[in-house]
């Protein structure tokens, strides 16, 4: 039996429980959720009558807004939860925290932690569909799966693509998810950065792993920028900025090599001139903003596929 | 599953829809600002050959759109297996139109009243009018057809096939018994 063999996954957590086939449905599904988003009405009724709680113990504001947005385009009704203003702070745990809300008839939770695992947490305590909005270090799976829709959108598929993704490899959930997924999907994948910030255990099947920028985005028809996260970083990971900049920032020149039309992404949030130049960030490749407005089609898709067709 | 009878045969399923095509420009007085929208998936077919007759008839192109459902059906959360959301495309101004909404099965009516919502969503029409190959009956909903290719009185343990050429490599419209209640068709 396959590794990815659970044919209707009840969460969204990592991608290990997903089939090849599943993911492709939920790009695929993406494409008309777009087009619900183009029209004058851009709300259809299929969620009608459920709950999807928002729970961010970490602050957000892209992916909070966009999760909220797609649940309330499918007409579910929206419950947000911000750790900081809640019973956490009086000391009620997190299961206690959950189980309460899940005793409000909460159909389906999106979560947000600093630490990894907590969405499997609020999975096993509600016993609802959730989804993992970012988990400290480990995943961040929506992400990925609207970094590929907008690199398929751009190509017409993933297969033989290659992806380069450079910066602080260490701490982004993002590159995981992507390097997983996109491998999975078909693309090839680089990881680039600083020697202190790429750690061996992700090289595998598809995915290579080198300090040099230039040999990475050498013919890659995809370059992703990763935000430097200092506010994870313990002192020593990097020599300095400028350092950092000359080696690794995004920009126009290190470009040169990369395939001709080749696109560049970035999570978010930016730190401009930082890890991505401001040209290039608001420049013809930049995809940027694709990815917001592909994150909302793509998190209804997600929900959709969640919360319909149970039996 | 069992055949219990061939309702229509390629021949009969041709003289329904020009009938209905007859049908609908002496109801609407002409081809003047109609437009044709098939329900997915049999409904494009049917429309498409509608579309045929009305320009052979009048000389007319009328207007074809396709309407995919699936978001707008009331029983999302009791089926088994996700269906595949397909592609809607109208690429005319509804405003300025009378649609004719067309389907291959006209049963408890939820297709259609998701068809409905689904088209308002996506622009006023002046009217919607409903042209449909087989009604069957066991409405669920106070829906009706404007145009029927046949009415077939059934029992809810049969299923009604209409297999189009387009789709299924041939015309035909088939009576099946199922042994058990059917689902909308």
């Amino acid at each position: 039996m396959s590794a990815y063999a659970d044919p209707h996954p009840k969460h969204l957590l990592d991608f290990h429980d997903w089939s090849t086939e599943r993911l492709n449905a939920i790009l695929d599904n993406a494409d008309t959720m777009s087009k619900v988003l183009d029209r004058p009405v851009k709300k259809v009724p299929a969620l009608q009558g459920l709950t999807v709680c928002t729970v961010f113990f970490e602050n957000s504001t892209r992916t909070r807004i966009s999760f909220e947005l797609a649940a309330r385009r499918m007409s579910a009704d929206v419950v947000s939860f911000a750790a900081s203003s809640s019973s956490l702070s009086k000391g009620e745990s997190l299961r206690d925290t959950i189980e309460t809300l899940t005793a409000y008839k909460i159909d389906a939770y999106v979560v947000r932690h600093s630490a990894s695992g907590a969405a499997h947490a609020v999975a096993r305590f509600s016993g609802k569909p959730t989804i993992n909005a970012g988990d400290g270090l480990r995943a961040h799976p929506t992400q990925a799966l609207l970094d590929a829709y907008t690199i398929r959108r751009e190509y017409g598929e993933l297969k033989g693509r290659r992806v380069a993704i450079i910066g602080d490899i260490r701490h982004s959930r993002v590159a995981r998810s992507n390097a997983e997924l996109l491998t999975r999907l078909g693309a090839s994948v680089v990881l680039c950065g600083p020697a202190t910030l790429l750690p061996r255990d992700l090289a595998g099947e598809g995915v290579t792993l080198t300090t040099d920028a230039k040999a990475a985005v050498k013919g890659a028809d995809a370059v992703m920028a990763l935000r430097l996260q200092t506010e994870r970083m313990d002192a020593g990971y990097l020599g300095s900025l400028p350092e950092y900049i000359a080696g690794y920032q995004v920009n126009e020149a290190l470009l040169e090599d990369a395939a001709p039309n080749a696109i560049v992404l970035h999570p978010g949030p930016m730190n401009r001139d930082l890890e991505i130049s401001a040209d290039t960030a608001d420049g013809p490749r930049s995809r940027v903003l694709k990815q917001v407005e592909h994150g909302q089609a793509v998190r209804m898709s997600v929900l959709y596929h969640l919360l319909v067709g149970r039996g | 599953m069992e055949l219990k009878a061939s309702i229509l045969t390629a021949d009969e399923l041709r003289r329904a829809l020009t009938r209905i095509a007859h049908e609908i420009l002496e109801r609407n007085r002409g081809a003047e600002g109609l437009a044709l929208v098939g329900i997915h998936t049999r409904g494009i077919p049917l429309a498409a050959r509608l579309a045929a007759k009305l320009r052979e008839l009048e000389g007319v192109e009328i207007p074809q759109g396709r309407l995919d459902i699936t978001l707008y059906r009331d029983d999302l959360s009791e089926i088994a297996h996700q269906p595949v959301i397909r592609e809607t495309q109208i690429d005319f101004d509804l405003q300025s139109c009378r649609v004719i909404l067309v389907d291959d099965v006209l049963y408890t009516g939820r297709t259609v009243r998701a068809a409905l919502d689904a088209l308002i969503d996506l622009g006023r029409p002046q009217s919607i009018q409903l042209a449909v190959l087989v009604d069957r009956g066991h409405r669920e909903l106070p829906i009706r057809a404007d145009y029927v290719g046949k009415n077939l009185p059934t029992a809810k343990s049969e299923m009604v096939k209409v297999k189009l050429a387009e789709i299924d490599g041939l015309d035909a419209v088939e009576l099946w018994d199922m042994g058990q209640p059917g689902r909308e068709q």
